[in-house]
């Protein structure tokens, strides 16, 4: 009786969510798979052979790539520093990460402008220290870079969560039995650590594949990714079919990452949060 | 020795993450008004913020918004994650499947297709949507802060406030409420944050006229940011960290 009732607190949510989330990703199917008259059409999806925009699906995928890889790299060694120190240390870990995000994204995008110029700061370190400038503003270098920045902490929460859930007698129990240092790594930490570093994956990718804001502020206007060929069409040409038929070709890589996530983390183990 | 990599390493990475932070920090000093040089210290950028009305109005915007979509989000998350709790497992997985849609699709979709729904049904665009769309993205962060808290309370202690003769309000307020807290308030801090330092969702849903500070600072870009903004983040963001400061000390603990 009282279960019956409980349940019945979701009901403001799930109408929230047909409404706000479910219909307005059909609403991305209905725009993109018809034409201006309202028929049926593949065409607006298949838009996406143009050189220019196979172009950019593949530097979008290849930069986030990297930039996944980085993060995982950069990310897996401080989470696992961070993990080992005190239990009551949590929260500030957390909020070491967090606290950037009070000072605007764009802004702090941009501040890498100014660091990264041919006379910015790091260039003058750099020359003080008599080292060969680093020229790597408006350059496809820069926006990697962009995107290591702004998502590296999604990759290191999930990585801490799952790294701090290990139970320390595992891994004495391995060196006990006479394990050292890299097989408990790979035949201990690394296994329990799978759902965290594939939901770091997640969390970097599909972000770093979708921006637009990074490659506009790091890349010049020369580079263009797929998220800056499908904004224009909201946002300039105005022409939501189109812009809609990319976006679904986009969604499919977002799908894939969903179900390989889901895959590897049944339980939301590797949450964020 | 490997102290001391470890030490270095950590420093180096904070370094990377706190850089473009110092670097806005100072520029809001600079008495030039370009970022490229520099021209002296200054003060006038934050006395001429105050008289900037454009400003103060995406700031007001942007704090507005992100305060009643991380309360709104907070509420209709934490009555989810009481309903969830009494739900079947199925039922239960289907519900946080959807709450994992708007954490794993991409901003840009998201805002797409908010952007659509809006369109299609004649919605104007303008503070309205901007909200709707926030309270959408926010409480995903909600149920996934207060969730856990709700999986280790004890559904007994519950049972007994009834027992004892509780109303169902009543034993939910003394007995639910207090250990749903600290993630009820992390998810309404997560909402909060998310909700400020959010700037492709709300391109999409915030139509002309009125703007956010992200949205601001966006169509500044071209035409050099105003040193007004680099004074105001340096405030906002030397606010936040007297506050957690200030705040971090008591919850330490019960955050774990």
């Amino acid at each position: 009786m009282l279960k019956n009732k409980k349940k019945w607190f979701a009901a403001p949510f799930l109408i929230w969510s047909v409404g706000f989330i479910l219909i307005p990703l059909g609403m991305v199917f209905y725009y993109g798979l018809r034409d201006k008259s309202g028929a049926f059409t593949l065409e607006n999806v298949l838009a996406i052979g143009t050189p220019e925009r196979l172009k950019a699906l593949w530097l979008s995928l290849l930069l986030s790539f990297i930039a996944t890889i980085i993060c995982l790299l950069l990310g897996y060694p401080l989470a696992s520093i961070l993990s080992k120190m005190s239990r009551n240390q949590h929260s500030m870990i957390v909020m070491i990460f967090i606290l950037p995000m009070w000072m605007n994204f764009l802004l702090r995008t941009l501040a890498w402008q100014t660091l990264l110029e041919k006379t910015g700061v790091i260039n003058n370190i750099l020359t003080f220290l008599h080292l060969p400038a680093l020229n790597i503003i408006n350059t496809p270098y820069a926006i990697i870079l962009g995107m290591v920045y702004n998502f590296l902490p999604f990759m290191v929460l999930p990585l801490y969560n799952s790294l701090t859930k290990i139970d320390p007698s595992v891994i004495n129990a391995a060196r006990d039995l006479g394990a050292n240092g890299v097989q408990t790594f790979c035949k201990i930490t690394l296994p329990l650590t799978v759902p965290g570093i594939i939901s770091g994956i997640t969390m970097v990718f599909v972000p770093a594949l979708t921006t637009f804001v990074i490659s506009s502020l790091l890349g010049g206007s020369k580079i263009l990714l797929i998220g800056n060929i499908i904004e224009q069409q909201f946002t300039q040409a105005s022409n939501w079919q189109l812009g809609s038929g990319l976006s679904i070709v986009l969604m499919i890589f977002i799908i894939i990452n969903m179900i390989i996530t889901s895959i590897f983390d049944k339980d939301g183990e590797g949450a964020v949060l | 020795m490997t102290k001391a990599i470890r030490r270095i390493y950590v420093a180096l990475i904070f370094i990377f993450l706190y850089a473009p932070i110092a670097t806005l920090i100072v520029l809001s000093f600079n008495a030039s008004k370009t970022r490229a040089k520099w021209g002296g210290f200054t003060i006038k950028w934050y006395v001429e913020l105050f008289q900037n009305r454009d400003i103060m109005e995406a700031l007001y915007t942007t704090l507005l918004i992100a305060f009643l979509s991380a309360f709104i989000a907070t509420i209709i998350g934490t009555l989810t994650c009481i309903g969830m709790n009494g739900m079947k497992k199925r039922s239960k997985a289907v519900l946080m499947g959807i709450t994992n849609i708007p954490m794993l699709n991409a901003d840009i979709v998201t805002g797409i297709s908010l952007m659509l729904l809006f369109l299609s049904f004649g919605i104007r665009f303008g503070f309205g949507t901007i909200l709707l769309s926030h309270i959408t993205f926010n409480i995903p962060y909600v149920i996934l802060s207060v969730m856990p808290r709700m999986r280790n309370i004890n559904p007994h202690t519950y049972e007994a406030a009834m027992d004892l003769g509780a109303s169902p309000v009543y034993a939910f307020f003394k007995v639910i409420f207090p250990d749903l807290l600290p993630g009820i308030l992390s998810g309404f801090l997560m909402a909060f944050t998310m909700s400020l330092d959010d700037f492709i969702i709300t391109h999409f849903t915030k139509g002309a006229g009125i703007d956010t500070l992200s949205t601001k600072i966006y169509t500044e870009v071209r035409k050099g940011i105003k040193p007004e903004m680099y004074a105001l983040s340096t405030l906002i963001f030397v606010a936040v960290l007297l506050l957690l400061a200030l705040v971090n000390r008591p919850v330490k603990e019960e955050t774990k």
